[in-house]
């Protein structure tokens, strides 16, 4: 049951070569393998959100994802926002400032979910916004700090452009 | 005087960490030799077991222990304690931590399998054998106590677990000379935890001084250290029980739980770490709920639309068991009369056991059922008496000159219960000003063109700050850095950030150097649980009277070290100096030094070392907070749709520390509070299997389903504690589903529909709509 095999990428730039077992989803590869657990599991069906991370910039969840389907793909975690100076991105600021999370267990698959929209979609507006995290579940925030976080995140990222 | 931080808008302490996937939750603890353990559980309501078959499972390779509560011994030979006894209950029946002969609910923990990693204990746990013999299922808990009644659990004579009743004034006169009586039966359903994190828990055991460690995503560390040393039969000074992070707790995790106790005689028995984290499917059966609630109720009403009275009854589905005493109908029954001044009370609710998950307090505990009574019994009393619905809630209020007002509730001690302080009309008032006086004329248009539009209003209060204490220590270091330590847990609440914005500003030091550690009991010897919006009241009062103490002692010590006049000292961002004269100072750090003590130097002379205090404020009485929520919704009645267009809140919840997080509370409860009225139901079938085990079939909210939810605050202090302030918590939840309800009946008023349960569904209420249209 546990047949494996070798993959290499890039998560968060740097490059990783791991044996790994066939069935290991990505999500599971990130937290339990390469220790990254920032990236969240909260259903595992593929319903929460939670597990959202960037596979060629593209949002993806991991727990819907094998790890061996990322072999030679680059990821992006919820780590990997911040610039390696540490400078952070305009929605972990925003996130911050408008009290956009409170247990902070919704809030990397927010974070790289939104991340990815807000890239592709600059001039969101708030039902956008909205539409573009429905398939994020938090149960703390009631979601509104989070999208007027987005909001601002937006017009800061459209401003650095 | 230094930066001002009560009542300031301070970002969060906590974030940084959070923002940036440094979160430290129990799934993210890895412990060198670290195994994993998974559950068999139930696929049964009800049912003997038999012969356990664990050699296939055993068998599997990286497999380490399949384990039965026979394997333990005398070790797991006790049921579960009951964490809260009471006389009142009349069949405290709590699980074994892993079944011994007989199973009364899908989910109940039956074997254990533990291996080198979860998916190998996964794997195996689908291999265990159980033999089952089944038994009759109780399934409908209205049924419960009916005489031919399948009981819940063999051999016990009847489904009752506890009735609890609460009396007060001369109902049967009341009743009998009212202008009006109304009669309702209403049906109440709350669903469950989902808290975005699910529950885990890692146990490590040291056999060298024979200490047990227990990291657990719990709201009550103290709790679960309490009941597991007495289950274990192990010195509480051997046994530390930590809350890392934790993803949302929301009630369910306020319990003890059979998996915490399991896992602590793992680590002992096999010396080596072991972790369990529940998954997705297994919270839906392993973690408590709040189900259902029926009502049968009679309100009495003056011609002037004054509610005078309530009488009637509940039957409270308590699930299986009873692992959390009867906090949850109690929290039910103590909400009466909510912000009514009533002449009588008489309210009966029996709590019976159903072969279903256990239910213990999800976020408002019994409080929105309760909101959900009295405020469709307003509703009616308005509707049938053509008077409107505000108005009836305005002639029914305490009147502000009535505080502090004695409901005619008594308390557990038998004192009465008495409101602190509020704004009942205040906040009613604003609510409908901001509605503005245009909504009937809305309303109509709308209709006119088959539109149907609704206006719910909901009243509330809610009692706070529950006693009895949360204390906390605050600890200034030589570096001048000072550490703030508590018991009480958090669950995203920000309680690290309001307890440091009120040490920085009564200690008279910069937030930035304040540092938070909680819910270790490895760290702060005392605590009690994050329920009932209790720790900004509590441990807010605490830290404001250690940081006091502190203050008082560096005051004290910088006089003799400046020989100067304690009364002439300020404290600025760390530095005492003399008032006006900076350069006569010395920093807190350097006090510190001086009260840490070396070798040969005296102690200044009746200072005790270390520049520290500890506090534990006592809270006595209860803080009572109150709101008034509204919301406008439309409803398709071709879909069965409701959508909200608008919500509105005007609360008090006394002295705001940090608005923003006020906010951030009320809003999210509010947004439960949908949840449970139009989304959230767990279903179960006759034969007591759970139907709704993932998120495609039971429904939280979703961003694209909420409204914009304005949030107004009216500020009156409670005259109980230092700082004035009062729980917020769950006074977000508390009213919404009465709101929501309230809104969906207005707006189907013109099809005679009437709304009497929740969670509706737009299959339900389509339902609804049918049958009002055949019964013409
Ligand atoms: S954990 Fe992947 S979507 Fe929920
Ligand atoms: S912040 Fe807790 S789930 Fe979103």
């Amino acid at each position: 049951m546990s047949e494996k095999r070798r993959i290499s990428l890039t998560v968060n730039g740097k490059a990783v070569e791991r044996e790994v077992e066939t069935r290991t989803h990505l999500a599971d590869f990130l937290r339990h393998e390469i220790g990254l657990t920032g990236t969240h599991v909260g259903c595992e069906h593929g319903v929460c959100g939670a597990c959202t991370v960037l596979v060629d910039g593209a949002a993806v969840r991991s727990c819907l994802m094998l790890a061996v389907q990322a072999d030679g793909a680059a990821v992006t975690t919820v780590e990997g926002l911040a610039r390696p100076d540490g400078t952070l991105h305009p929605l972990q600021t925003a996130f911050w400032e408008h009290h956009g999370l409170q247990c902070g267990f919704c809030t990397p698959g927010m974070l790289t979910s939104l991340a990815a929209y807000l890239e592709a979609h600059p001039n969101a507006d708030e039902p956008d916004i909205r539409r573009a995290i429905s398939g994020n579940i938090c149960r703390c925030t009631g979601y509104q700090n989070i999208v007027a976080a987005a909001l601002d995140a937006a017009r800061v990222m459209r401003e650095g452009r | 005087m230094g930066v001002r931080y009560i009542g300031a808008e301070v970002k969060r302490l906590e974030d940084p960490k959070l923002i940036t996937g440094r979160g430290r939750y129990v799934d993210d603890i890895h412990l060198p030799a670290m195994l994993h353990a998974a559950f068999v559980r139930s696929s049964h309501a009800h049912a003997k077991i038999g012969d356990i078959d664990v050699a296939a499972a055993a068998a599997v390779p990286g497999v380490v222990a399949v384990l039965t509560a026979a394997d333990f011994g005398p070790r797991m030979a006790a049921a579960m304690p009951q964490p809260y006894a009471a006389p009142v209950i009349k069949q405290s029946i709590t699980q074994h931590p892993l079944a011994r002969e007989e199973v009364c609910y899908v989910g109940e923990t039956i074997a254990v399998v533990v291996a080198e990693s979860r998916p190998v204990a996964e794997d195996a746990a689908a291999l265990v054998a159980v033999d089952y013999a089944p038994l009759p299922v109780m399934a409908e808990f209205r049924k419960a106590l009916d005489a031919d009644a399948a009981t819940a659990h063999a051999g016990a004579s009847d489904n009752l677990m506890a009735t609890l009743r609460a009396q007060f004034g001369d109902t049967e006169a009341i009743f009998a000379s009212a202008p009006h009586v109304f009669r309702e039966t209403l049906s109440q359903h709350r669903g469950g935890c989902h808290a975005m994190e699910c529950r885990g828990v890692v146990a490590s055991f040291d056999p060298g001084p024979d200490e047990l460690t227990i990291w657990t995503s719990t709201q009550a560390p103290y709790l679960v250290r309490r009941l597991l040393a007495g289950y274990l039969g192990r010195d509480e000074s051997t046994l530390r029980v930590a809350a890392p992070d934790v993803g949302g707790g929301f009630g369910p995790k306020a319990g003890f739980y059979a998996e915490e106790i399991v896992l602590a005689l793992l680590a002992e028995r096999l010396q080596r770490p072991v972790k369990w984290i529940e998954d997705r499917r297994e919270h839906f059966y392993a973690t408590t709920q709040q189900r259902d609630q029926f009502w049968d109720v009679e309100v009495a009403a003056a011609s002037d639309g004054r509610i005078l009275g309530l009488r009637g009854r509940c039957i409270h589905d308590n699930g299986a068991y009873v692992p959390y005493g009867v906090l949850l109908p109690a929290t039910s029954l103590a909400a009466f009369p909510g912000p009514y001044a009533l002449a009588c009370l008489d309210i009966r609710i029996d709590a019976v056991f159903t072969n279903m998950v256990p239910n213990t307090p999800v976020r408002g505990a019994g409080r929105p059922n309760t909101a959900f009574v009295l405020e469709r019994m307003a509703d009616r009393v308005a509707r049938e008496l053509k008077i409107d619905r505000a108005e009836v809630r305005r002639r029914s209020f305490v009147r502000p000159d009535q505080f502090p007002y004695e409901t005619g509730m008594k308390a557990r001690d038998g004192s009465p219960i008495s409101y602190d302080s509020g704004s009942y009309h205040a906040c009613l008032d604003r609510v409908m000003a901001k509605i503005g006086t245009d909504f009937v004329a809305r309303q109509q248009a709308a209709r006119a063109e088959g539109r149907y539009l609704g206006l719910g209003i909901a009243a509330y209060v809610e009692d706070t700050g529950l006693a009895p204490f949360e204390g906390v220590s605050i600890r200034v270091l030589p570096s001048g850095d000072v550490v703030l330590r508590t018991g009480a847990a958090s669950q995203g609440q920000g309680h690290a950030t309001v307890l440091a914005q009120i040490c920085a500003e009564g200690l008279g030091v910069r937030i930035e150097r304040i540092k938070v550690e909680a819910a270790d009991t490895g760290k702060f010897p005392l605590g009690i649980a994050t329920v009932a919006s209790r720790v900004a009241v509590t441990a807010g009062s605490s830290a404001q009277l250690a940081a006091e103490r502190v203050r008082a002692k560096a005051l004290k010590v910088a006089a003799d070290m400046l020989e100067a006049a304690e009364q002439d000292l300020v404290i600025e961002d760390g530095i005492v100096h003399v008032a006006g004269v900076p350069e006569m100072k010395v920093t807190l750090g350097e006090i510190a030094r001086r009260l840490a003590g070396a070798p040969g130097q005296p102690m200044p002379a009746g200072v005790e070392p270390d520049l520290a205090a500890t506090a534990y404020f006592e809270a006595r009485q209860t803080p009572f907070a109150n709101g008034t929520n509204a919301a406008e919704v439309e409803v398709d009645i071709e879909t069965g749709e409701v959508k909200i267009l608008r919500y509105l809140v005007v609360h008090d919840c006394g002295r705001l520390l940090n608005p923003r997080l006020v906010d951030g509370q009320i809003v999210g409860g509010v947004v439960h509070g949908i949840g449970n009225a139009l989304y959230e139901r767990m279903v179960y079938d006759e034969s007591g299997q759970p139907l709704t085990t993932n998120y495609g079939e039971y429904l939280l909210p979703l961003a694209t389903e909420m409204p914009p939810i304005e949030v107004e605050h009216i500020e009156t202090p409670s005259p109980l504690n230092p700082l004035g302030i009062k729980g917020a918590g769950e006074g977000g939840t508390i009213p919404a589903i009465a709101t929501i309800i309230s809104a969906v009946d207005d707006a189907l008023a013109p099809l005679n529909v009437r709304i009497a349960e929740y969670p509706l569904s737009p299959e339900r209420l389509l339902d609804l709509i049918d049958a009002a249209a055949k019964a013409g």
